[in-house]
């Protein structure tokens, strides 16, 4: 990758040093060792039996669809949901734990598209025409009710958007308690020199918007219903 | 549009929003539930102090280091491939855009909510130069197309419209011909916009937080509306005040926690996004270029100042939720795009008094908004110090006479705010209150208080109590 611009830095980071009355700081700042630290002590000692309980009741919260599977079965649950929601065409992504799920033959139909494999890059409009998106989760955070999915490659951001509907995978060894476990990843691996990825989501539910007189409505930009597939991996 | 809205005189648009009984109908249900389900989201953790001085400790240290940060941050989006650029001016910042504009020769810009793009009219800088600049919040949506209707609360902007004022608008201006249903009015609008969104050359984003170790930025949403912004656009611009940065991705984890909750009293809002732009080989969505925008327009003059910690507002707008000014008064009353206790702290250090003197006088100074602020910005203590700055300022014009009693005096020239502070007074020194005496005022009674009682207001006001007797009398 290229390396980009920046404009006017000095001046304007002089001026700050300025005004804050000191020499400009470029070197030597250390994070302080912060007296309270209450997000390590949510859910610290909960079982995956414990944090599967926690999700699924924040889904009633966030208006999201739960079904629960052993690897076994993923397919037919898989199917089921989708026609639930009476999707027909689906986008997914290009994920190895497709086929290590046992997904193999599901993503071969014809009425499925793998992101990536659209003629002439033609992915982003494949994916909003379709009904329904599914991806894997990557980390699942039990407090939130939320979904992370760290995008990239075969992995597109719009897979989870575009579509009317979104089915996210869930492996239950992909559960920690909250939003700190997974940011504490992400940070350890920035600083070991590693780029992150280009778009992290993390999703809790459908779309939604309370701008018209505080009246919440589900289904605004992003996908109009959500459904959680819990798969036991253990 | 810039800060400033509106040319009327502060008594004129309290008059106007005292008057708007809709209006204030809606802001009164909007307060209340904001409340509750903040109150809610506090408890569900259990430890809420130690979450706020968590906060306040992050923001008071990345505010002590900022030149350090944003250096950092630069550095790093410059890593990625990404474009910085410093804006000490809103004129620089949004010539830096025409610029990114006219080279991509942009025809349709898709913006997601951003108070600083307002901040600085950049939507009218683009819209000069030709381009067609569409906002896909559903409440900047709604006040766009309604001519440009400002903004009345900085997280749910189109709060003082309701549901049948919207309807009428999309039918006169959009054609629409269904009921005043949000959820009807709403699929229309994912409908009028979703094309859009896939025809945009530019997508224009805000920035809750950037992240200073790996110059990514962070979109707190729930509409989905940042990420298409992000998503299918070939262009990228982000536009950041200067102040929204945390230096890790753990500390961005506090701020968003925070923010969630004391907005909208949600664990986390349905999209949390990271973005470390631009899009890597081998993504097929994702902007192929993409430029931060850093903008000062006077936050550096509070820097070193008894206002540093108003820079530690995350924009979550829980002081607006509990004020009892802004209940009665409404968001335009304010006159500014940032309303409420933080607006008016800020909009005086932002663009002068001249044009904001009276905000700090628009408080009865309960505290109400300190308490509720999870970053402990203690905004009724910078009201105080706006007030004695502006009556030192004043008194060297030998004016001081007049603006001695100047609380007093705006509340009781305003038929409707007097009337307004005298009833709500019992209410809202109740908790405070035992057997008739405050014993741990709140805010400035706080210093009298900690050495003797203070009388709680009298459950009747003295006009009533007056009117009553005359009535006995006669």
């Amino acid at each position: 990758m290229a390396q980009g611009t920046v404009q006017n830095k000095d001046s304007f980071l002089n001026n700050i040093a300025e005004k804050l009355g000191r020499e400009r700081r470029t070197t030597g700042v250390e994070r302080p060792d912060y007296q309270k630290q209450p997000q390590w002590e949510v859910m610290a000692d909960y079982s995956t039996d414990q944090l599967v309980e926690v999700l699924k009741k924040q889904c009633v919260e966030i208006h999201t669809d739960v079904k629960e599977t052993s690897v076994e079965d993923l397919p037919k649950v898989l199917d089921e949901a989708i026609k639930e929601y009476g999707a027909e065409k689906a986008s997914i992504w290009d994920d190895p734990r497709f086929s290590s799920f046992g997904l193999s033959s599901f993503a071969a139909r014809p009425d499925v598209s793998v992101w990536g494999d659209a003629p002439e890059e033609k992915d982003i409009r494949i994916s909003e025409q379709a009904d329904v998106g599914i991806t894997f989760a990557d980390y699942t955070l039990a407090e939130s009710g939320t979904v992370v999915l760290m995008n990239g490659g075969g992995k597109g951001q719009s897979v989870s958007l575009l579509p009317t509907y979104y089915i996210a995978l869930i492996p239950l060894s992909t559960i920690v308690p909250r939003m700190s476990q997974v940011t504490r990843k992400i940070h350890e691996d920035a600083e070991a020199g590693e780029r992150v990825p280009s778009c992290i989501n993390f999703i809790s539910g459908p779309s939604n918007s309370a701008d018209i007189e505080l009246n919440l409505v589900v289904g605004v930009h992003g996908p109009v219903r959500a459904c959680y597939i819990l798969i036991d991996d253990r | 549009m810039p800060m400033k809205i509106g040319d009327r005189s502060f008594d004129k648009r309290v008059e106007k929003g005292l008057s708007d009984t809709h209006m204030r109908e809606t802001v009164r249900g909007a307060q209340g539930r904001l409340h509750t389900n903040k109150a809610k989201a506090e408890e569900e953790l259990g430890n809420w102090e130690d979450w706020r001085t968590l906060s306040e400790e992050i923001r008071a240290h990345t505010l002590e280091n900022l030149d350090y940060y944003l250096e950092q941050l630069s550095e790093n989006v410059v890593k990625n491939g990404g474009h910085v650029y410093f804006a000490e001016t809103p004129e620089e910042a949004n010539a830096y855009v025409e610029e990114i504009a006219a080279k991509k020769e942009a025809k349709k810009i898709i913006k997601s909510k951003s108070m600083v793009t307002e901040e600085i009219s950049m939507n009218e800088a683009l819209e000069k130069q030709g381009c067609e600049v569409i906002e896909s919040d559903l409440g900047e949506y709604i006040l766009q197309i309604d001519d440009h209707d400002p903004p009345s609360h900085i997280v749910a902007p189109a709060l003082h419209k309701n549901k049948e004022q919207i309807r009428e608008t999309f039918e006169r201006l959009k054609g629409y011909d269904k009921s005043a249903d949000p959820s009807e009015l709403t699929q229309f609008a994912r409908e009028q916009l979703r094309e859009e969104f896939l025809e945009a050359d530019i997508g224009i984003t805000g920035v809750n937080f950037a992240v200073a170790e790996s110059g990514s930025i962070s979109l707190v949403t729930n509409e989905g509306n940042a990420r298409l912004a992000t998503t299918i656009p070939k262009t990228q611009i982000s536009v950041m005040g200067m102040e929204r940065i945390v230096p890790t991705w753990e500390e961005l984890d506090v701020m968003v926690n925070m923010l969630c909750r004391s907005a909208v009293g949600q664990k986390l809002t349905s999209y949390i996004t990271g973005l470390t732009g631009p899009r890597e080989e081998g993504d097929l969505d994702g902007p192929e270029e993409f430029h931060l925008v850093i903008v000062d327009n006077g936050r550096s003059n509070i820097l070193g100042t008894a206002f540093q910690s108003a820079l530690h507002c995350i924009r979550c707008a829980a002081c607006i939720n509990v004020c009892p000014v802004y209940r009665h008064v409404g968001g335009h009353s304010y006159g500014s795009i940032y309303p409420g206790p933080i607006g008016a702290v800020l909009s005086p250090l932002l663009e002068g008094y001249e044009d904001h003197k009276e905000l700090p006088y628009a408080s009865s100074l309960c505290a109400a908004c300190t308490d509720a602020c999870p970053v402990k910005i203690p905004l009724h203590e910078h009201l105080i110090e706006h007030r004695k700055i502006i009556a030192e300022e004043e008194k060297k014009t030998s004016l001081g006479e007049t603006y001695a009693m100047k609380g007093f005096g705006i509340a009781a020239s305003s038929p409707g705010l007097f009337n307004m502070a005298t009833k709500t007074a019992p209410l809202m020194f109740s908790p405070f209150s035992k057997e008739g005496t405050i014993n741990k005022g709140p805010g400035p009674l706080g210093g009298w208080t900690d050495v003797r009682s203070f009388p709680a207001p009298e459950k009747e006001r003295f006009r009533d109590w007056f009117k009553n007797r005359k009535k006995e009398d006669s």
